[in-house]
């Protein structure tokens, strides 16, 4: 476990040092400030955080942590480093997790950002700290299936425009597409599978304040479930 | 220190490494010379445990490279051919984080940090961000990484690919010295460095291995088969039938050069024709000016064992 340690820490320096990572920051903040300037806060409109986050940050969300995923593992394959990693004594899984903790880390990092709207809006009308509470664990499961969507998909490809492709186009599918698609289906097995892969429906009783077992075990076992395809991936690599 | 035994690697239907079988002793440096594209790379990634075999084995400081992978991590310091390094990073803090992937204390990487900084000369770009070095500052921090876990075997693909000649001659320098204390297997296809640096060569070529020993047996072995080469005044057709009539023979040169003939015999390895050749030509009252055996150098044999060995794997397919 020492290695994922030093693993996510190397990860957590990276972002410091790439501007791409200061982009991705600034574009979230950008964007969550917009929909918290324009949805919430204006008068007449209720003081919570429910808008916001029932629809705005699933959104957000999908379009900004591919970007903070995508040179995860493509860039080392693309630079070649993979080779000096893989050749040192890690195990893939300690890569993956490593790697998997470095991205969440700063991934704490944004959402702590948004702490300052319920700072803002309690001056305007109580703020229920066990609802907060509920927002943000939330919005933890939520990162950590898409970080782990997007780390599955840096491992796909040496080219980070490519990887950032798939993780968008898949991570709005989960979203978003699946709900809409399972209209479309006639009730069965398959409907009840669309549904049941519907983020956002998943993520929208954290919203509500209810904390229920089911979704969490949703968000953890697709988190688990990317990362060990992830794991997997960098297996077969070696024999290629 | 390293044994590799019927060694195959395949890429889908190409062929990269055929059937090898090699061992290297503890200590020295020794040399893995092969034409672009031989299987040097693929057989020292199977080595450094890149990449598994499609069969065979292969064991490097007694521990297998596939079922005990980890060990042999650990064992070893490897060297990759490009050199890749995290650009973003500064020096130090590379080198801090792979000592700590292996394992090592803080006290542990700062005392063999302080070793690699003086034997890889790294003190004066030791705070600066890795993407702004050069080619050969970033094969000097590569070869530290590589060493500074004082592993009992060193693995360096084309270590001194890309470097200025100055630096190129550092670096071989620096193998040397560092042979004294590791065992070094280095992979070149630049005939030259491995004649400087090694104590013992092997040659590979089209994914077999066509020859090894030190640089002298190898030399000693293709003299065998030298040419001897003498220049004489006389009828050049007579001359040529002559020296095709010598015991042991087997092939004849001839060409005119300003009224001397020059001949270029090569005989049977163990018949030397010197003095054939100067019996026939008093024999014939023809003057003699030279009379030489033609020195091989390793590049002769080089060239010759690979071409062979290329032609008999096109003949093979």
């Amino acid at each position: 476990m020492g290695n994922v340690k030093t693993l996510a820490q190397r990860e957590l320096g990276a972002y410091f040092l790439s501007p791409i990572a200061y982009a991705v920051l600034a574009m979230f903040l950008f964007s969550a400030g917009l929909a918290f300037g324009l949805g919430t806060f204006a008068p007449g409109n209720e003081a919570s955080l429910r808008t916001l986050f029932e629809n705005w940050i699933v959104i957000i969300l999908a379009f900004v942590l591919p970007m903070l995923t995508m040179r995860l593992i493509s860039d080392e394959l693309r630079v070649g480093t993979i080779e000096t990693l893989m050749t040192a004594p890690v195990t893939e899984t300690e890569v993956v997790l490593g790697k998997f903790l470095g991205a969440f880390l700063f991934y704490l990092i944004l959402i702590a950002a948004l702490l300052l709207y319920p700072f803002l809006l309690q001056f305007f009308g109580p703020v229920d700290p066990k609802l907060l509470i509920c927002h943000y664990i939330g919005l933890l499961l939520l990162g950590g299936l898409y970080i782990a969507v997007g780390l599955f998909f840096s491992s796909c490809s040496k080219h980070q425009v490519i990887a950032v492709l798939f993780s968008f186009t898949v991570l709005a599918l989960m979203t978003f597409a699946s709900q809409g698609l399972a209209q479309l289906v006639d009730a069965g097995w398959l409907r009840v599978v669309l549904q049941q892969l519907s983020v956002r429906s998943h993520f929208q009783d954290f919203v509500r304040g209810m904390l229920d077992l089911n979704h969490v075990v949703f968000f953890l076992t697709t988190t688990g479930l990317f990362l060990f395809f992830t794991v997997k991936r960098l297996e077969m690599r070696r024999w290629q | 220190m390293i044994q590799v035994r019927n060694l195959t690697k395949r890429y889908g239907a190409f062929l990269a490494v055929d059937d090898i079988s090699f061992d290297v002793d503890k200590g020295g440096v020794v040399g893995f010379l092969g034409p672009n594209g031989a299987g040097k790379t693929t057989t020292i990634r199977i080595l450094s445990c890149y990449h598994p075999a499609t069969s065979g084995s292969a064991s490097v400081a007694g521990y297998d490279v596939f079922t005990q992978s980890m060990d042999v991590r650990r064992r070893v310091g490897y060297l990759p051919e490009s050199t890749p390094l995290y650009p973003e990073m500064r020096v130090r803090e590379y080198l801090h984080f792979r000592g700590k992937l292996r394992g090592m204390s803080y006290p542990e990487r700062v005392e063999a940090l302080r070793r690699v900084i003086e034997r890889c000369w790294l003190s004066e770009f030791i705070h600066r961000p890795i993407g702004h070095l050069s080619k050969g500052m970033k094969q000097r921090v590569g070869l530290a990484d590589a060493i500074m876990h004082d592993p009992a075997v060193l693995i360096l693909d084309e270590p001194t690919i890309g470097l200025d000649p100055n630096q190129i001659r550092e670096t071989r320098h620096l193998i040397r010295d560092l042979g004294e204390r590791h065992t070094v297997l280095l992979s070149s296809h630049i005939l030259h460095e491995v004649e400087q640096t090694c104590s013992r060569t092997i040659i590979i070529a089209s994914g077999r291995i066509v020859a090894s020993g030190s640089p002298q047996e190898l030399r000693d072995r293709f003299s065998a088969r030298a040419k001897v080469v003498a220049e004489m005044r006389g009828p050049e057709k007579e001359i040529e039938a002559g020296a095709k009539a010598l015991q042991g023979v087997q092939k004849v040169d001839v060409s005119a050069n300003n009224g001397w003939i020059r001949v270029a015999i090569d005989a049977h390895p163990d018949r030397d024709v010197r003095e054939d050749v100067f019996r026939l030509s008093s024999s014939k009252g023809w003057a003699l000016r030279e009379l030489r055996r033609e020195g091989a150098t390793l590049e002769d044999f080089f060239v010759q064992v690979t071409a062979e060995q290329a032609q008999r794997a096109r003949q093979e397919r």
